[in-house]
C-alpha cells in the first residue's frame, strides 16, 4: 500500500501519496495549474509557495515543484507577487554605487530583519546581497545572488518594500558587463570572422562529399 | 533515502572508484555505434513511430503522440473568430517567450519594428531557463568554426543543413560576445579567458557556461532587456492558430487567454513562431526534462498553414535524467557533471562506456545496460537507471568543485537529502529536446509561407539528426537574432490583404479526405496532469 499523507491545499483537504511534491499533488488533487507552473525543476520560480504545518506557528516558503509533501501541511501558493523593477538602458548605465541610489532607493531603507534570507526558496543570503548593493559592491552581489530563480518570495516578506530579485539582476548585468575581465580572445576571433579569415575555410569544408566528412570526423583529434 | 539493493550497488562502485580514476575507457567505433543505436535508441522503436496521412509531410513518419496531434482538429474549427476585430496590430509578432523568442523580439525593436511577444505561460518560464550545461561557441586559439562545424556535423549525423550550420557556427563568437554585453555572466578566468568544458561529441573545449545556470542566467538577462526596452509581451496567453491573409502570406494569429479562453486576433506583417519543444508529449512514455508547456504547438500552426518539417522523427533522449529520487524523475542532469568526471557505472560498479560519447550513443548504452545486459539498478516504482559516480568529481578536481561548478544539481539532490559529494546519483534517459522542426532557409524564413519565420527548438535541420549539448542555447541566439532582424526588415515592405483563416477548413476537409476522425484538438497548449 502506498503511503498517504493529508494535505490542505488553499484550506481543503486531499489524501494524497507521500512521495509526491506540493505540485503534483496538487495535480493529483485534480487542480489543472496554468499559473505557478512552469520549469517543473526548480529553475524558473514560477512556483514560490507557502505553507504552515499543522501545530506549527511558522510560516514557511519555498518552491512547490521542488517540496515534498508532509502531513498536515497547510498550502497556499503566490503565483503572482509583484515586484517593481526599474527600466534603465544597460548602454547608458556605469556600475557606480550612485546607479543602485537612483533605480533602487528603497534598499537603504532596509532594516535588517533578515526576513528576506529565511524565506529564500534557494537558500541565498539575500539581506548580505542587498547590504553589498548598498555599498555598490556589485560584484560580491553579483555572486551572492547568482542563483537566485526571481520567486519573489523575499519581495512578498520584506518590510521595506525591496524588490530584491531586481536589485541583483541590475547588479549582475554590471557585473557581467562592466566589471568582469573581458575577453581577448572572443574579441579576437570575432575580428577575424568579421574580416572574412574563415570564409574559404568553412567553405571547404561545406564543399566535401559526405564520405570525405565522415573520414574526417572519425580521425578528428580530440583535445585532452 | 537509497533503497538497500541501492546501497548494496554504491558498495561496489565505491570499491572500483580508485582504479577507474585516470583510466579512460575506449571510444565506440563508427560501426559499434551505429549497431547499438538501432538496437536500443527510441527513434529505432517501430511501435513509437506512425506516418503522417495529409499535409507537406504525407507518408513520412513521425512518433505517434504527434502524429496524433497532427491529425487533430483545430481548436478553433467551430469557433466564430471575428477577424475584421483586432485586438493587437504589430510589424512583428513573437510567438514564444524563451530564448529564440526574446533575442528576436529585441534585435527587431533595435531595428526599428514595432514588436509585440505573445507567451502562453510568463516570460521566461520556457526551456532556456532550464538548460544549464552552456553554450558552445569557436573563440578560443586552437579551435575555429570550422571545427565546429565538423563536430556537429558529424554528430548531427551528416544530416544538418549546410547552410544553417554554417551560420550557427560563424556566428557563434559574436552571439557570446552580444550575450556578453548585455550583461551575462560567463564563468571566466582572471585574465577574461572563458572557462571552457567540454561536451559530448565535441573535439574542443568549446562549452561556455555561467555555473549550471547557463540558461537562466542568459534567460533572465534577455527577458530584463525585453522589459528594459518596453517592448509589450502578452503574457498566459497561447497562439492557437496562425492567420495568413487572403494571398496566403503569415498575417497574425488567433490568441486565446489561458485563463479567461478569450479568443484575440493579432495582426503582423511578419510572424516568428518560437514555441520552442515538445518533451511534454512524452513520446514513449519517457520522463522528460522540458518545461510545462512544451507540446510541440509552433510545429502544429505552422504545419497547419502549410510550412512543411524537417526530421520530424528524430528526437533527442538526454542520457543522464534523474531515475531517483521519484519527486524529480526526469529532471535534468546536466553533461556537465560527465564533462567533470563523473563516470557512468552500472550495478556491479563497471564503467561500460566513455562518459563523453554523443547523447544518443549515450543514451542507447543506458538503455542496453538496463535492458539486454541486466545490469540496472531498479527504483522503488519499477523503473531502472544507473549510477553517475559524481563523488570522482571532488577526487579529480578537488573539494568544493560541485559547490562551485554545479551548485543548482547540488541544490536539487540536497532537497531529498542525497549529497552527491559523497554518493553517486541514479539516472536514466529521458525526454530532452526535439531535433527536428519546422523548414527554415538561411534567415529563417519557412520555405513555403512568405513573411513566416521560426527560430529555438522550433526549427528543423540546424542540427542534423541529433543536437550536441551547447549547440542549442547558441542557435536560439544566433537565429532569434537572425529572424528578429530579418522580420524588422521585412514588415517594412509586407501590405497585407484581407485576413483569412481559410487553411483551417481546407486541412479539416484533407483530414476528412483521409478518413481521420478524431475528437482531440491541437495545439495541446498544456499537458493533462491531473489525476
Ligand atoms: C533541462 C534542459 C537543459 C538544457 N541544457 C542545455 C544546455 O546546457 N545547452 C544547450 O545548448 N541547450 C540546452 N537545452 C536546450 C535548450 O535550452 C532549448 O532547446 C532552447 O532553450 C529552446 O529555446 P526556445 O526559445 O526555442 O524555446 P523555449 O525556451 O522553450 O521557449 C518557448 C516559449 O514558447 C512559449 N510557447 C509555447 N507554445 C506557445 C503558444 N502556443 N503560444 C505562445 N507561446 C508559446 C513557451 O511558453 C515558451 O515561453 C536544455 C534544455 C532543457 C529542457
Ligand atoms: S533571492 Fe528572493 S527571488 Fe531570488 S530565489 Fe531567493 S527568495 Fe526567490
Ligand atoms: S526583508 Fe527587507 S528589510 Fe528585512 S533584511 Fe531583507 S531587505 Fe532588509
Ligand atoms: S515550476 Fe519552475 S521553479 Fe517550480
Amino acid at each position: 500500500m502506498q503511503e498517504m499523507v493529508n494535505v490542505f491545499l488553499y484550506g481543503k483537504k486531499y489524501t494524497v501519496p507521500a512521495d509526491l511534491t506540493i505540485m503534483t499533488a496538487m495535480e493529483y488533487a485534480g487542480y489543472k495549474l496554468v499559473r505557478g507552473c512552469g520549469c517543473r525543476h526548480g529553475f524558473c520560480g514560477a512556483c514560490a509557495t507557502i505553507y504552515r504545518i499543522k501545530g506549527n506557528n511558522e510560516l514557511k516558503t519555498c518552491l512547490a515543484c521542488q517540496t515534498q509533501v508532509v502531513d498536515g501541511m497547510y498550502v497556499a501558493s503566490l503565483p503572482f507577487f509583484p515586484t517593481d523593477k526599474r527600466s534603465y538602458d544597460i548602454e547608458e548605465i556605469r556600475p557606480e554605487q550612485k546607479i543602485m541610489m537612483e533605480l533602487y532607493p528603497e534598499i537603504y531603507s532596509c532594516i535588517g530583519c533578515n526576513a528576506c534570507t529565511k524565506g529564500c526558496s534557494q537558500s541565498l543570503n539575500v539581506m548580505q546581497y542587498i547590504a553589498y548593493a548598498q555599498r555598490g559592491e556589485f560584484e560580491k552581489c553579483a555572486e551572492e545572488s547568482f542563483d537566485c530563480v526571481n520567486c519573489g518570495i523575499c519581495t512578498s516578506r520584506c518590510p521595506a518594500g525591496i524588490s530584491h530579485p531586481m536589485v541583483g539582476l541590475l547588479a549582475r548585468r554590471l557585473t557581467g558587463k562592466y566589471i568582469a575581465p573581458k575577453s581577448e580572445h572572443l574579441k579576437k576571433r570575432v575580428e577575424e570572422i568579421n574580416k572574412g579569415a574563415f570564409d574559404d575555410l568553412i567553405a571547404k569544408i561545406m564543399e566535401k562529399p559526405i564520405e570525405e566528412m565522415k573520414e574526417l570526423y572519425n580521425k578528428r583529434d580530440i583535445e585532452e | 533515502m537509497f533503497t538497500a539493493e541501492m546501497l548494496e550497488s554504491i558498495k561496489k562502485v565505491e570499491a572500483t572508484r580508485a582504479e577507474r580514476i585516470g583510466y579512460e575507457p575506449r571510444r565506440m567505433t563508427a560501426e559499434e555505434k551505429d549497431t547499438l543505436l538501432r538496437q536500443y535508441h527510441p527513434d529505432f522503436r517501430e511501435d513509437g513511430f506512425s506516418i503522417i496521412q495529409i499535409g507537406p509531410n504525407k507518408g513520412e513518419k513521425a512518433p505517434v503522440e504527434l502524429c496524433t496531434l497532427l491529425h487533430s482538429n483545430s481548436r478553433i474549427k467551430d469557433e466564430n473568430i471575428d477577424l475584421s476585430k483586432i485586438d493587437y496590430d504589430v510589424d512583428v509578432l513573437v510567438i514564444g517567450g524563451g530564448g529564440a523568442g526574446s533575442s528576436a523580439a529585441i534585435e527587431a525593436n533595435e531595428n526599428g519594428a514595432n514588436v509585440m511577444i505573445v507567451t502562453k505561460l510568463r516570460i521566461g518560464d520556457a526551456n532556456t531557463m532550464m538548460a544549464e550545461g552552456g553554450i558552445q561557441a569557436a573563440d578560443k586559439e586552437n579551435d575555429s568554426p570550422q571545427q565546429h562545424y565538423l563536430d556537429a556535423f558529424g554528430g548531427g549525423h551528416f544530416a544538418a543543413r549546410p547552410e544553417l550550420l554554417r551560420r550557427l557556427v560563424m556566428e557563434a563568437p559574436d552571439a557570446i560576445a552580444w550575450l556578453n554585453n548585455l550583461g551575462v555572466m560567463f564563468d571566466k578566468n582572471e585574465d577574461g579567458t572563458m572557462i571552457t568544458t567540454h561536451g559530448g561529441g565535441t573535439s574542443r573545449k568549446r562549452m561556455h557556461a555561467c555555473k549550471d545556470y547557463s540558461g537562466a542566467e542568459i534567460m533572465r538577462v534577455l527577458r530584463d532587456e525585453v522589459i528594459n526596452r518596453e517592448i509589450p509581451v502578452i503574457d498566459f496567453t497561447a497562439a492557437v492558430e496562425l492567420i495568413l491573409d487572403k494571398n496566403g502570406q503569415a498575417a497574425g494569429a488567433v490568441l486565446q487567454n489561458m485563463e479567461t479562453g478569450e479568443y484575440l486576433v493579432a495582426r503582423a506583417k511578419t510572424v516568428i513562431i518560437a514555441t520552442g519543444g515538445a518533451g511534454r508529449l512524452h513520446y514513449q512514455n519517457f520522463p522528460t526534462s522540458n518545461h510545462y508547456g512544451a507540446t510541440a504547438d509552433g510545429l502544429i500552426m505552422g504545419y497547419r498553414a502549410g510550412a512543411p518539417l524537417l526530421y520530424q522523427d528524430t528526437i533527442q533522449y538526454h542520457p543522464t535524467g534523474v531515475a531517483y529520487p521519484i519527486q524529480i524523475f526526469g529532471a535534468l542532469v546536466t553533461e556537465k557533471v560527465r564533462s567533470l568526471g563523473a563516470m557512468l557505472v552500472n550495478i556491479d560498479g563497471e564503467a561500460f562506456m566513455h562518459p563523453l560519447e554523443t547523447r544518443d550513443v549515450c543514451a542507447a548504452s543506458i538503455i542496453r545496460e538496463c535492458s539486454d545486459r541486466g545490469k540496472g539498478i531498479p527504483t522503488p516504482t519499477g523503473g531502472m537507471g544507473v549510477w553517475l559516480d559524481t563523488p570522482m568529481i571532488e577526487m579529480i578536481h578537488g573539494e568544493g568543485t560541485i559547490e562551485r561548478r554545479i551548485p543548482a544539481m547540488l541544490r536539487m539532490y540536497l532537497n531529498y537529502n542525497i549529497d552527491m559529494r559523497k554518493q553517486p546519483i541514479l539516472i536514466y534517459p529521458t525526454l530532452h529536446y526535439q531535433n527536428g522542426g519546422l523548414e527554415i532557409n538561411g534567415e529563417g524564413f519557412t520555405k513555403a509561407i512568405d513573411n513566416l519565420l521560426v527560430a529555438g527548438e522550433a526549427v528543423g535541420g540546424i542540427h542534423g539528426r541529433n543536437r550536441l549539448m551547447g549547440n542549442s542555447l547558441l542557435d536560439i541566439i544566433v537565429f532569434g537574432r537572425n529572424a528578429g532582424k530579418a522580420a524588422a526588415k521585412k514588415s517594412k515592405t509586407v501590405s497585407l490583404s484581407e485576413l483569412s483563416l481559410e487553411h483551417i477548413n481546407s486541412y479539416a476537409k484533407k483530414l476528412e479526405a483521409a478518413g481521420i476522425e478524431t475528437d482531440t484538438v491541437s495545439p495541446m497548449l498544456l499537458p493533462k496532469y491531473t489525476r
